[in-house]
């Protein structure tokens, strides 16, 4: 592997995780200020049409990290797909739920708020906040739309990390760039002055 | 060429469009909705399916879906799945309980797992609109500004063949279309617990504010939960809405909203 390739590769996966760190920072300060069991953050894997645990804080943490569902079922698959937040109580008389949850980690919460992570007109995923000790009042709401635009500004940028290691594996929108940047380093020397004059002029093109 | 309608008013004209409504002095709610239980109004819920056999819905007159063909072009057909999520029998539960007897139907725009999305929406609102539904409740938006012109052109049609349209104001600091329109209703949440305590909003576009926290809902399976949202104080006007409707079919959107503003409980109608 190139050192090129290789210093990128380490560039991405260290963003990943200080990423990680700052949806997990999210889920923790979201379930602290409401006094909540649990808070997580989903992500949509949209190929898949699944949605993922990227963050887990509280009660289940330690099953559901990771796991994922299809994206077109439960509270959840509603908040993603009507992009509005739903605040269910005695959210385990939902059948379909409860079926969810015997199929998942047998944690079974009574209240469930969920809000969607918008990022311009796209929905990145779902944060969730699990049984509140307070009762829902409409500046809890608020609150949590505030939480929600921070945290698809996070997930925004994992996933964009995540492009770029799916580029220097090949694949993924950037996968040109990458295989470019790896056929320059492979380069002898004598042979690296004409690339470089030639990747500048692609960018002067580029750039017009 | 086309001929144009007249849009003018001749003089010996004025008789053509003479209004139906006596109007009282004092518009009161006794007047606007007294001993109305919504009979003869016909209530859309475009929402993800309404179950008609929950004990709170007490039956719908009928249920659509809209899907999406191979070629990816919408179309409507009887549903067959009912509700997929509980979102829209809550909805028509809370219209029932303000309108007993108002006919309810749904237009469902989510597919089982949720698909669909696109432009569902949208047919799924020309549809409701083309069968001239009195009432429209729409518990939903969506934040796609390539659909808003559209949407807003649906809106103004619904406005102005006398269907009228009652949306969910977004709960988060969102543009989302199309309760910003201001030929519809426009619907935002107060933490009152009285249901038919509704507030008359100043600063558009939320115009109205219902009950929309902790209300009893029906869900799927025949049962019941604590929900709140402005998707559950939207279908809270469209029952008033339903009530003043069977009781004073004459009125126009225009109208109908003058009387919501002067029966809300913030200008002095809860008489």
């Amino acid at each position: 592997m190139s050192e090129i390739n290789a210093a990128v590769a380490a560039a991405a996966l260290g963003s990943e995780e200080r990423f990680r760190e700052l949806l997990r920072s999210v889920v923790e300060v979201a379930r602290s200020i409401f006094a909540a069991k649990a808070s997580s953050i989903l992500l949509l894997d949209e190929e898949a049409n699944e949605l993922v645990f990227e963050a887990v804080v509280g009660e289940g943490e330690e099953g559901l990290l990771g796991q994922r569902f299809p994206a077109g079922t439960g509270g959840a698959g509603w908040v993603l797909a009507t992009r509005t937040p739903l605040v269910i109580e005695d959210v385990a008389r939902d059948p379909r739920f409860a079926k969810d949850v015997a199929e998942g980690t047998g944690y079974v919460p009574q209240g469930l708020m969920a809000v969607p992570l918008l990022h311009d007109e796209r929905a990145l995923g779902v944060l969730e906040v699990l049984d509140r000790q307070s009762h829902f009042t409409l500046q809890e709401m608020e609150l949590l739309g505030l939480f929600a635009s921070q945290a698809a500004i996070a997930l925004d940028l994992l996933q964009r990390a995540r492009d770029a290691e799916a580029a220097l594996a090949g694949d993924g929108r950037f996968g040109a760039v990458a295989r470019l940047t790896v056929a320059f380093s492979k380069l002898d020397e004598e042979a690296q002055p004409e690339a470089e004059r030639l990747l500048e002029a692609l960018a002067t093109v580029l750039k017009s | 060429m086309t001929e144009l309608p007249a849009w003018s008013l001749p003089a010996d004209a004025v008789g053509r469009i003479a209004l139906a409504t006596d109007w009282p002095a004092e518009v009161t709610r006794e007047w606007a909705w007294g001993d109305s239980t919504g009979k003869g109004v016909r209530v859309c819920i475009i929402d993800s399916g309404v179950d008609g056999s929950h004990r709170l819905v007490g039956g719908i007159e009928s249920a659509v879906a809209v899907s999406k063909d191979e070629d990816g072009a919408a179309f409507v057909a009887e549903d067959l799945d009912g509700d997929v999520c509980g979102h829209g029998t809550a909805c028509a539960g809370i219209v029932r309980s303000l309108a007993p007897e108002a006919e309810i139907h749904s237009v469902r725009v989510l597919g089982p797992g949720f698909t669909g999305g696109g432009n569902i929406l949208l047919f799924g609102l020309r549809y409701a609109i083309e069968q001239g539904f009195d009432v429209v409740n729409l518990s939903l938006s969506t934040t796609k500004k390539d659909y808003a012109s559209v949407l807003h052109e649906l809106a103004d049609s619904a406005y102005f063949q006398r269907t009228v349209l009652v949306a969910s104001a977004h709960n988060m600091p969102v543009e989302s279309y199309p309760w910003r329109f201001s030929s519809v209703i426009s619907v935002g949440s107060h933490e009152e617990d009285d249901p038919i305590a509704l507030y008359y909003n100043p600063n558009p576009p939320v115009e109205a504010v219902a009950k929309g926290v902790d209300v009893e809902v029906a869900w799927l399976g025949g049962e019941t939960l604590s929900a709140s949202g402005n998707s559950f104080a939207t279908p809270h006007v469209t029952g008033i809405c339903a009530l003043i409707r069977s009781k004073h079919p004459e009125l126009t959107p225009f109208q109908l909203k003058s009387v919501l503003h002067l029966t809300s409980s913030n200008v002095g109608g809860t008489r």
